[in-house]
């Protein structure tokens, strides 16, 4: 049983990342994930970890030394958001490809311009193609557990892909909230040891990675990289169970809330979930058939998973907080409607674009979604596949 | 207590509005209760009106916007009753406590709204004298513990404050910050 501590979700990263005690962390601080950096940053100085802390002068540079390091042999991990992420993409994918076990925590910021510090996921689904894991959490409890989880996911040997532990920046990172902290010994025992996969520091047995790789070899390494995610998806549903069975806080791949009877759902990442378990419980207390589907495992995508799970849902509604421009719809909505497709299931799927640079979630605009989504499952046709919620026209 | 309550700051960046809202949260979740305390960043900048939400509850809390309803309102600036619509949302019936040199008639005289109750305690000039700066955040807990000491009682601010700013502040700073909660529990003046 862990110790319950009132702590910001910036601080509750830095502290999991205390406990797992990284070999390497090479960071370049941004809001509103600098604090995590800036308190982890004191942890080296003060001698309580034994990290490596490499300052570096940008987030291209961070995460090239990230992935050097943990090919080398080290368990790394980082914290960023939005430009910084933007600032790290073509390394993202060299991170990915290499196959190295970067942690990356992200508290998920609006991309510019305009300039803006809020929460929006634009960041990270601006990354969603790069190979990484990435895991959504709704709360600072879940953003610490995930922390600790991705690490052991990252590093499995049937994995051995870089994770990002997403959490919605100031909405999570800034909130102050109960966190149940475990015991150092507890999660250093849960991580284990880290045995790198022929870590290029082992010179009795050199190779090369990341040489040029064109057309003969190139689409089969790619073929293989395609196969990792299949165990990875296994490993997030492991891992989340034998994190549960450890600490009493179990995860999977999604979270059903309500969702048995549901014929209304809404489908989202992040701490809007939280929101609308909230409605869910209001509504249910009226006898509405409403629930909640959190996806927590944006990659790996349960895309079999989704359509299972919403085998009563009459209509769907897709919370989308980034704007996939010119494709019509927010960026998780296709993704979905291409689960739903592919699991054979004929729901009407609507799109909500929401939230963007931290417009904040109000109570009322989720009423508002189940309240449009009655009609549509009624009729079987949204008048509209793509609408925007709170904002002024 | 109801099972949601919302309490609202409202400062200047500097007054240390976030801090207090902290400080708040942990003295409460030390009563066993839930906690949720987070500020309003704008472009934040020193001296800019800023907000502070706290909400505690006996259930999780999973809402994530302004507080809207809140009980308690505390602003740590006077000035800042001309340009923030302080009042904003507040029950009926809640308070609004206020970092003023003004009696509270006065200080209503400046709002619009009859339904609230106002409070007055001048944390300014007890910060100055106790701590020796102007940080009224802490003595503003202590106002709030004599009119809502079933959100926050005198021992519980002080030990929450001991429990948050304990690490970065040294003892006889501490010591003065207890001065200043007790002077403001003394001094808050009510209708």
């Amino acid at each position: 049983m862990g110790k319950l501590r009132p702590m910001e979700g910036n601080e509750a990263i830095a502290e999991a990342m205390r406990q797992i005690n990284p070999d390497v962390v090479a960071a370049y601080p941004i809001t509103p994930s600098t604090e995590a950096v800036q308190i982890f940053a004191r942890f080296v100085a003060d001698g309580q970890v034994d990290t490596n802390y490499v300052a570096v002068e940008s987030e291209h540079s961070a995460m090239s030394a990230c992935i050097a390091a943990s090919l080398a042999g080290g368990r790394v991990m980082n914290v960023t958001a939005s430009q910084g992420l933007a600032l790290m993409w073509e390394m993202l994918y060299i991170a990915a490809s290499l196959r190295s076990t970067v942690v990356l925590s992200v508290a998920n910021r609006a991309l510019s311009g305009n300039i803006n510090i809020h929460c929006d996921h634009s960041d990270a689904m601006g990354a969603r193609d790069a190979g990484w894991l990435q895991l959504y959490g709704e709360n600072v409890q879940e953003a610490y557990d995930n922390a600790i989880q991705a690490v052991v996911i990252a590093e499995r040997e049937d994995v051995r892909l870089p994770v990002m532990n997403c959490y919605d920046g100031f909405l999570v990172s800034h909130s102050y909230e109960l966190l149940e902290v475990e015991e150092d010994e507890a999660v250093r025992e849960f991580v284990g040891p880290y045995k790198p996969v022929r870590p290029l520091l082992d010179v009795q047995n050199p190779y090369t990675i990341g040489p040029l790789d064109l057309y003969d070899f190139y689409h089969e390494h790619k073929r293989s990289q395609w196969e990792a995610y299949r165990p990875a998806k296994q490993a997030v549903i492991e891992v989340g169970k034998a994190f549960g069975e450890r600490f009493g806080r179990s995860y999977g791949l999604l979270e059903p809330y309500f969702l048995d009877d549901a014929e209304l759902v809404i489908v989202a990442l992040g701490s809007t979930a939280g929101i609308v378990k909230d409605i869910v419980e209001q509504r249910r207390e009226g006898g509405e058939r409403v629930g909640l589907l959190k996806i927590r495992s944006f990659r790996p995508f349960p895309a079999e998973e989704i359509a299972d799970a919403l085998g009563s849902a009459r209509a769907l509604a897709v919370m989308d907080r980034a704007a996939g421009f010119g494709s019509g719809f927010g960026t998780l909505y296709p993704e979905v409607a291409a689960a739903l497709y592919a699991g054979g299931k004929q729901v009407p799927v609507v799109d909500y674009i929401y939230g963007l640079g931290g417009r904040m979630v109000l109570p009322e605009e989720i009423h508002q979604v189940y309240n449009e989504l009655a009609p549509v499952a009624a009729s079987g046709h949204p008048e509209q596949l793509t609408r925007w919620l709170g904002v002024r026209e | 207590m109801a099972q949601l309550v919302e309490v609202r700051w409202h400062g200047r960046g500097g007054q240390g509005a976030k801090t207090a809202g902290y400080i708040l949260a942990v003295a409460a979740a030390e009563q066993g209760k839930q906690v949720q305390a987070f500020p309003e960043y704008g472009a934040e900048r020193r001296g800019a009106p800023m907000r502070s939400y706290v909400r505690i509850s006996d259930a999780p809390i999973r809402l994530r916007c302004a507080v809207r309803s809140p009980e308690v309102v505390i602003v740590l600036d006077d000035t800042l009753l001309e340009t923030e619509d302080v009042t904003s949302g507040l029950v009926d019936g809640g308070w609004v406590i206020v970092n003023s040199s003004a009696s509270p008639a006065e200080v209503k005289s400046r709002m619009g709204s009859p339904n609230v109750r106002v409070a007055t305690v001048d944390a300014t000039r007890i910060s100055l004298e106790t701590i020796g700066r102007n940080i009224p955040n802490t003595p503003m807990l202590g106002a709030l513990a004599r009119l809502r000491p079933d959100l926050v009682d005198l021992e519980g601010a002080k030990a929450a404050v001991r429990a948050t700013l304990g690490g970065k502040l040294s003892e006889a700073v501490l010591q003065s910050n207890y001065q200043a909660v007790d002077r403001a529990y003394e001094e808050v003046q009510t209708e």
